[in-house]
């Protein structure tokens, strides 16, 4: 595949300006299906979360899952929705082998929720509200997975294997209007308007929410039109844009493409086109052409959905505040700057800081640790940071080294046996005798002999070459096994050698 | 849902389009024989389009109902492994077996 | 008794004679089987045979045996329409595509049937996927009508029809879309009844149309049915469109029925678009003669104008195929049922397409290419969308008749039994064989088809049908019963009674 050519950035945004669109999938975390009461649980052995429903056997049936339908009203509500008196579900007819009736259960002209907006805040920032047309339910397919030719790739596999478990998973899509006037800030958007979708479905506690997994996946839409034209210019689909930056990375790429092809006279084809996390390009998919005739129709299985006002407005009562707002708020309330809490909400650890100073450590502390040795550790280990420490434990840490229990070198030993599942910052610090030596006595036993043993500092330091104290404090914090607190031992030994 | 247009003849290109959107492959004998089949039916059919008025609402199902749910409950009907690959074709370990595709993930 | 005599009775009175331990669930069992293998080669109302018929009735017997409490229908025989699945006998809808494909699950009406202790026979024949008015759509060769081996036993269900008109059963599993129950009662001499749409499950019927479909009995009388539907009714968590309602006991109605009381004061409403031009003349007579005999007995008969019952066969023919269309979708070769690949392999489109191809009849592709025209891009609104806007006018016209009248009645169907092979060729000929039965399933009310005699001039079964308001399937028992009643009182016996001997076959082939 030959490599696109590419505009400058800047030069893209003198000359055009992007429009953007999101399609953003939301697996729920319901205990079973959408339309089927199997299991609803990710990493299960192939093929054993099924019904005949989810398989599309012959005589099976759909059935509506009710708590599906409430977490959608909420997040429609959390999208500031209206929520329609009657929605339904329709069929999108197509054929493929994940999809096991060839037909994909979905609402088309009357979704559950439409006409939000939702606000979000770039780290200028300037504030943006995002226009969203529509939410609604619908199903997920089954697994591919590719075999023989080039590994796990679709094109020359000899094979493909299916595997239906996630058939029929809830999803809720939220489909934006064009969102207009975003210029050089087109790709933050992009990517805080996933991000804040992604807070808003954790906080609604409907969604694991985890990109990797798949549980929220996002297609980019973008065009450009010259400066100062009303009508918006042909727009490209981008799909499997699974992570945050990657949002960014893709609208970026896009631009600057889409910029190169309409500068020099060519027009943007209509397709999908497929992001490549590896090489953080695009490539191109399929046209939009015939095939893509979905025949819609009311599904005569399912019956409209017509929720009581009683039910919206108890769920909109539940609702959590907006996950911008309380971003404006925690920023104040916990005193950061911008860089600071950019950083937080960066790492997507907003939810975990927010424990750790529940649980009681300081703001600046619960930053530090999960921003910092524990964004580092997850990194390093290809996991979730989530997934390595509770709040409770990260803020007891934070109170350890407060206490001056533990050094910061100290701490981070007790993490990783933290993590290592060593128990409680405690129950490491006791197990392993990690605790700093605040025993003056012990220290200056140390001291004493390191004074001792190098007559050469001891005679600078008396001579005034504070300095100089350095290599005694190193030999005292090695005699020590780095468990004492550097300030106190170079307290001691300025002491000992006047003594 | 899409919009109205008037209907044309059924053409034998008419037909070969629908069986791709029906994947169903048709020999040209076939084709010309659907054809002429529905050209007879779509004649004789089209004429509900005369007292589909805009003011007459459509009606999806015969008894109204509305708001059937189930519990979000594991059910009674979840099926083994084995019994969901039991009518397959082709399997291999656990997942059903399908020749290669050409094209794009949807 | 002979076992002869055992396949005549009805399943009302097997259940009193099992009851009372005067026959055995394993004798009536064996009976019919025997009547199978005697003329199932000449009829070929049934695709499989159950092998543990017996076993199933032998533990009947037993627990009937052990003091237990069984339902009225326990051990006696029934026959299932192989659009519903099993998980003890292939389900094929009479479809190559499915041959030999075992379900992992029953349909609910099977399971129910299974628990009340009914005795599944075998699972009879159909046009494939239920889409005919002759069963000569069957993957698997014809059913033969019992009345005149050379005509059609109508259909879909011409299986579940002529099993139980051939005393192959006395009881049958059906499904009606436009008339599939109704009409080959009619052209068989039975008795059969389409539910009010969602009285029955759908679970694990293979769907033709969704919003059409609709599970009924099939017998040879109006009480056996009715006993039959108050096994299969009621509501089904498994299918969203089942209603919730509770329901009367319709046998206890055909019981009432058969009083005759119920006919003094009842208003029939007759539909002129159902009758007149293209209707046979027997069946007309026959009609005539019936509605005579209901006035006679106290009935009031009000002529009702049903202007949109012109557009009810066109209207059919748009949402029937549009359904059909994405329901057959699944039948992909990937998770069940046939898989042709072709010559030198391909890809899984290819597969798809070669399979559904191989798979699929011609009336079958003829209607999926039928609906994929109505939905697709475009279309929509002319044929789709102005289908369901007709499905609005026919309920408002039976509204408007239900204002005035309790029942409606017209022929079942306007011909008698044609012969095997005549509108084969002819698919709009055969659609229009479906403008009796279709308005009902259309609007989702209940009808019934009961036997009202032969037409003079082929000596053919002939039926009338009788509809309700939709939730009032009682009331077609007790008007079904009451006409049974009457004309069976005229000639002295059942119409089956009438039927020719069929000559004994050379065993279920």
């Amino acid at each position: 595949m030959a490599k696109a050519k590419l505009m400058d950035f800047d030069k893209a945004l003198e000359l055009y300006e992007p429009v953007l669109g999101f399609e953003v999938h939301v697996e729920l975390n319901t205990e079973t299906k959408m339309f089927s009461a199997a299991p609803n649980n990710f990493g299960a052995a192939p093929n054993t979360n099924l019904t005949p429903v989810c398989l599309g056997l012959p005589g099976s049936l759909p059935v509506v899952n009710e708590q599906a339908v409430r977490y959608s009203i909420s997040l429609g509500l959390a999208l500031g929705c209206s929520i329609a008196e009657s929605s339904r579900f329709a069929r999108k007819n197509y054929f493929y082998p994940d999809m096991a009736k060839n037909y994909q259960i979905s609402q088309y002209d009357e979704p559950i929720a439409y006409e939000g907006e939702v606000e979000i805040e770039l780290a200028s920032g300037r504030v943006i509200h995002v226009p969203i047309e529509r939410a609604h339910m619908e199903e997920d397919a089954g697994k591919l997975t590719h075999m023989g030719g080039s590994t796990g790739r679709i094109q020359g596999a000899e094979y493909s294997m299916v595997d239906y478990n996630r058939a029929g998973v809830p999803l809720v899509e939220i489909v934006t209007k064009p969102i207009v006037g975003t210029n050089e800030d087109a790709p933050e958007v992009g990517r805080q308007y996933v991000s804040i979708i992604r807070d808003m479905v954790i906080d609604l506690g409907i969604s694991d929410a985890k990109m990797e997994r798949g549980n929220l996946r996002c297609d980019a839409n973008i065009s450009l039109r010259p400066r100062g034209q009303e009508k918006l210019g042909t727009r490209t689909e981008t799909k499997n844009v699974n992570s945050l930056r990657s949002v960014e990375r893709a609208v970026r790429y896009e631009i600057q493409r889409q910029a190169y092809i309409l500068s020099n006279g060519g027009s943007i084809t209509q397709e999908t086109r497929h992001w490549h996390e590896d090489t953080g390009e695009t490539s191109a998919g399929r046209p939009k052409s015939d095939a893509d005739d979905y025949r819609y129709f009311p599904e005569p299985d399912l019956l409209p959905v017509q929720p009581t006002a009683q039910l919206i407005e108890e769920l909109r009562a539940q609702l959590p505040e907006a996950p911008t707002l309380r971003y404006r708020r925690l920023k104040g309330e916990w005193g950061f700057t911008d860089l600071e809490f950019q950083d937080i909400q960066n790492s997507g650890l907003l939810t975990e800081v927010s424990a750790t100073v529940a649980a009681g450590a300081s703001p600046q502390a619960a930053r530090k640790w999960w921003t910092g040795e524990i964004a580092r550790v997850a990194n390093v280990q290809g996991v979730e940071a989530t997934s390595l420490v509770s709040a409770e434990n990260v803020a007891a840490l934070a109170a350890l080294v407060d206490a001056g229990t533990l050094t910061d070198k100290l701490a981070r030993q007790v993490l990783e046996g933290v993590i290592a599942g060593e128990g409680t910052p405690q129950q490491v610090v006791d197990a392993r005798g990690l605790a700093v030596v605040s025993d003056d006595g012990a220290l200056i036993i140390a001291i004493d002999e390191a004074l001792a043993a190098q007559p050469d500092v001891l005679e600078k330091i008396r001579d005034g070459k504070v300095q100089a104290a350095g290599a005694v404090i190193g030999a005292v914090m090695k005699a020590m096994r780095g468990q004492a607190d550097a300030a106190r031992v170079r307290e001691l030994v300025l002491e000992r050698a006047q003594a | 849902m899409p919009e109205t247009s008037s209907s044309p003849e059924i053409t034998p290109e008419v037909v070969r389009h629908l069986s791709e959107l029906a994947k169903i492959q048709l020999g040209e004998d076939e084709i010309t024989l659907l054809t002429a089949d529905l050209g007879q039916i779509v004649s004789n059919i089209a004429k509900v389009s005369e007292v589909a008025t805009p003011d007459i609402p459509a009606t999806s199902h015969p008894i109204p109902l509305q708001n059937v749910f189930r519990p979000d409950v594991v059910g009674d009907n979840v099926l083994t492994a084995e019994q969901a690959l039991s009518g397959a074709p082709e399997q291999f370990e656990g997942r059903f077996v399908v020749s290669a595709i050409l094209g794009e993930e949807q | 008794m002979t076992q002869t005599d055992l396949t005549r009775l009805s399943a009302a009175d097997l259940s009193a004679k099992l009851a009372s331990g005067e026959v055995s669930s394993v004798e009536t069992t064996a009976a019919h089987l025997e009547r199978i293998a005697e003329v199932d080669s000449e009829v070929h109302a049934f695709l499989h045979i159950n092998a543990r018929a017996h076993e199933v009735a032998a533990s009947i017997d037993a627990r009937r045996a052990a003091g237990e409490e069984l339902g009225p229908l326990a051990g006696v025989p029934l026959a299932i329409k192989d659009v519903l699945v099993t998980t003890d006998m292939p389900s094929t809808s009479g479809s190559k595509i499915l041959e030999g494909w075992m379900s992992p699950y029953d349909a609910t009406v099977v399971a129910r049937s299974r628990a009340a202790g009914l005795v599944p026979l075998g699972k009879t024949n159909m046009d494939e996927f239920a889409m005919g008015s002759s069963t000569e759509h069957s993957a698997y060769g014809p059913t033969h009508n019992p009345w005149d081996l050379t005509r059609i036993p109508g259909g879909s269900g011409g299986g579940s029809a002529a099993a139980v008109a051939a005393f192959e059963t006395p009881l049958a599993l059906g499904s009606d879309t436009g008339g599939s129950i109704r009409q080959p009662a009619h052209v068989t001499g039975t008795v059969g009844v389409k539910p009010t749409y969602g009285a029955v499950s759908r679970y694990g019927a293979i769907a033709l149309a969704s919003s059409l479909d609709q599970v009924g009995p099939c017998s040879r009388s109006v009480l056996d049915a009715g006993l039959l539907q108050d096994v299969i009714a009621g509501h089904d968590h498994h299918d969203s469109t089942s209603l919730p309602d509770a329901w009367p006991s319709m046998a206890a109605a055909a019981r009432e029925g058969a009083t005759g009381q119920v006919l003094k004061g009842l208003r029939v409403g007759v539909v002129k678009q159902l009758q007149g031009e293209g209707f046979q003349t027997g069946v007309t007579q026959r009609f005539t003669e019936s509605l005579a005999l209901l006035e006679a007995q106290g009935a009031e008969i009000v002529e009702i104008d049903a202007p949109h019952f012109e557009y009810a066969v066109a209207a059919y023919y748009l949402i029937l195929p549009a359904e059909a269309s994405s329901n057959l979708a699944k039948f992909d070769s990937v998770r069940f049922g046939l898989r042709v690949t072709p010559e030198g392999g391909g890809t899984v489109d290819h597969v798809m397409a070669a399979t559904r191809e191989a798979g699929f009849g011609p009336e079958v592709k003829r209607r999926i290419i039928l609906g994929t025209y109505a939905l697709s891009a475009g279309y929509y609104d002319a044929y789709y969308g102005s289908a369901q806007k007709v499905r609005t006018l026919i309920q408002r016209d039976f509204a408007s008749a239900f204002s005035r009248v309790d029942v409606l009645a017209s022929p079942s169907a306007p011909t008698t039994a044609f012969r095997l092979g005549e509108k084969l060729e002819d698919p709009m000929a055969m659609y229009l064989n479906d403008v009796t039965t279709i308005p009902a399933n259309l609007a989702g009310i209940p009808g019934i088809s009961v036997p009202n005699g032969l037409a003079p001039e082929d000596g053919l079964p002939v039926g009338i049908q009788f509809m309700a308001p939709a939730r009032e399937d009682a009331r077609l028992y007790r008007v079904g019963a009451a006409l049974e009643a009457l004309v069976e009182d005229q000639w002295g016996g059942p119409l089956w009674a009438q039927a020719p001997e069929l000559r004994a076959g050379k065993g279920v082939n």
